[in-house]
């Protein structure tokens, strides 16, 4: 386009018509490309959970015939194994854990985390390049590795099999990776906010309380969607420290308790999955933008 | 005039000490970074501790007493083959699924920044597979490759291609691109959000210069998009190696490590071998294999992170 419309003057009109043509098509191409791509991601990416949730509301007799077109309903669709997994199962219990654990564990992580930030990057002690770089190697060590030491803390504890203990653990998967975040964000505020925060009479502390932390907004709505996602997903420590269904979360209740032995409730357990993923990918989705406007530009410009 | 109004407030304050405390910065750096090292000192440094004693150790799920052994565990596990063969797997899946989730993730992340109509939904529906929990999509993914009502299967059975069904985790090599198909499938939206992140760093200007100076897709994809944006690309590239390396979730769901172990990964079978074996000084010895491939990846990110902050 801006070729054509700079195109210099001694061109014959012909020509010029011709480029313009062939600038048209070729915009026409790459938009049909990008839209194709687009498509064919998002088919790809949520492709397990369409068929997922196609397969919740089948009846067993579609379901169970391997000639049936998997993906059309060959008989009418039903909502019986969808209310069975609210009425007949614990569906409604482990996500009531996983929230209630998710939230505590979101908060324990802003009232460490943001004020550990804060002293790595803005009070210039020596020791901050070193710290900060620790507390990224922590995030790194593998529930793997820690897990069967961690189960001896929560038995010492008294914990086992409470959903305390994941409230407890938690935190170690969410802090480091938040304080890293943080740190980002921190980076992106201009030192002068704070100074000038000083200048007009606040201590330190207040500086950072008042202005600091209204400013790190952004950022920390991304850390709460982040910490959130990452406690959701947690599956091996759940795993190992928890047994009792009324304690159990998403992650392990749903796999464990409609999973028995060999029988597996299909449609309930892709019913699960579909109630589950779509609403933190919608909240994630609404955070996006403020999430990478928060990591590109900080929070204020002038 | 606020200024000097505060100032004097300041100034005459009846809570100066307290003011002073506030002020004092190697104070404050302190109280403001101990509850976190704290936590963290008692939550992860010292059964990391823990977990790495227990390697030299023949505490197990029955006798809970330590006893130290040496290097008994690490001569047992050197000993079975199935420890090479996860060792070898957890490079494979890592190496094949990094490379993927490098090329997919950039042309979802291209795909992320541009304008087009339906563009929240694409999103939206690009975004899942990173948003939604390990343990369920690993169970959906399950359900796609199951030995009888696969709808994969299916397509291909009635495309004429084949005539039977695949059994997708019944048989080794066909395991092994199942479960590397779903990392690269559940890692490659994160990879393409860091890129993203990248992309939209990148001046405008400095694509609109190549694009008046005539410079095509490609040329300018090659050679002034990706130089900008190689440390995102490096740090998304580790990012996924990372969750590839530690994951134990998708392959536990999925194969269970088999068929005969052929899937079998250093943290699955930590993990089998630890705790449903109940040998756990020689499962920590496992897990501990991950540890310096860890820090190696660790260091790397850092690297590429200076190089953000230059540019």
């Amino acid at each position: 386009m801006v070729s054509t419309a700079a195109a210099p003057p001694s061109l014959d009109a012909t020509r010029a018509a011709r480029l313009r043509r062939y600038y048209r098509r070729r915009h026409v191409l790459a938009r049909t490309a990008l839209y194709a791509v687009a498509v064919l991601a998002a088919l790809v990416c949520a492709g397990p959970f369409l068929y997922g949730a196609i397969t919740a509301l089948k009846l067993n007799a579609d379901l169970y015939d391997p000639d049936n077109n998997p993906f059309i309903f060959n008989e009418p669709a039903t909502l019986d194994h969808v209310i069975f997994l609210f009425t007949d199962t614990a569906f409604l219990t482990f996500v009531a854990n996983t929230v209630w654990v998710g939230l505590l564990v979101v908060a324990i992580t802003l009232v460490l985390g943001v004020p550990a930030a804060y002293a790595l990057t803005r009070l210039d002690r020596p020791w901050a390049g070193p710290m900060g770089i620790g507390i990224f190697f922590v995030y790194l060590v593998p529930p793997t590795l820690l897990f069967l030491s961690l189960s001896r803390l929560v038995v010492a504890t008294g914990l086992q099999d409470s959903s305390w203990s994941l409230v407890l653990v938690y935190p170690t998967i969410t802090i480091p990776v938040s304080v890293w975040l943080l740190i980002g964000f921190l980076k992106a505020l201009p030192r002068d906010i704070e100074e000038q925060a000083m200048v007009d009479g606040y201590s330190r502390l207040g500086a950072f309380t008042r202005t600091v932390v209204p400013l790190l907004f952004p950022g920390v709505v991304a850390i709460i969607v982040f910490a959130f996602t990452l406690v959701a997903s947690e599956f091996i420590y759940a795993l190992a420290f928890i047994s009792p269904t009324s304690e159990k979360v998403v992650s392990t209740g749903v796999p464990t308790e409609l999973i028995r032995g060999d029988i597996f409730f299909w449609q309930s357990l892709q019913a699960a999955g579909v109630l589950i993923a779509v609403p933190i990918a919608l909240l994630f989705n609404l955070l996006l933008a403020r999430f990478i406007s928060g990591f590109t530009q900080g929070a204020v410009k002038g | 005039m606020t200024q000097t109004l505060r100032h004097e407030q300041a100034a005459t304050s009846p809570r100066m000490p307290v003011r002073r405390l506030a002020d004092r910065e190697g104070f404050l750096a302190w109280a403001m970074l101990l509850p976190a090292v704290v936590y963290i000192v008692l939550v992860v440094a010292v059964p990391f501790g823990l977990a790495v004693a227990f390697a030299f150790s023949d505490v197990t799920a029955g006798d809970p007493s330590y006893d130290w052994v040496g290097l008994r565990n690490f001569g047992r596990i050197f000993d079975d083959p199935v420890f090479w063969k996860a060792l070898g797997n957890t490079f494979v899946f890592t190496a094949v699924s990094m490379a993927l989730i490098i090329v997919l993730g950039k042309v979802l992340a291209n795909i992320l920044v541009a304008e087009f109509h339906g563009k929240w939904v694409v999103r939206f529906l690009v975004l899942l597979p990173w948003t939604t929990p390990v343990a369920l999509s690993s169970v959906a993914w399950l359900w796609l490759y199951d030995s009888i009502y696969s709808p994969i299967d299916w397509v291909l059975r009635n495309l004429g291609l084949i005539e039977n069904h695949l059994y997708f985790l019944g048989r080794p090599e066909l395991a092994t691109a199942s479960v590397i198909a779903v990392h690269v499938w559940r890692l490659v939206p994160l990879a393409a959000v860091i890129m993203m992140v990248g992309l939209l760093g990148i001046p405008t200007d400095v694509q609109d210069a190549a694009r008046v100076d005539g410079v095509g897709f490609w040329r300018r994809m090659f050679e002034v998009t990706i130089p900008l944006t190689t440390p995102l690309i490096a740090v998304a590239a580790l990012f996924g190696a990372i969750f590839t390396f530690t994951d134990m979730a998708v392959v536990y769901i999925l194969t269970r490590g088999g068929p005969t172990n052929s899937t079998q990964v250093l943290s699955s079978w930590a993990f089998i071998v630890g705790i449903e074996g109940g040998d756990i000084g020689q499962g920590a010895a496992i897990a501990l294999f991950l540890f310096p491939l860890l820090l190696a990846a660790a260091v790397l990110i850092l690297r590429a992170v200076r190089r953000i902050e230059v540019f």
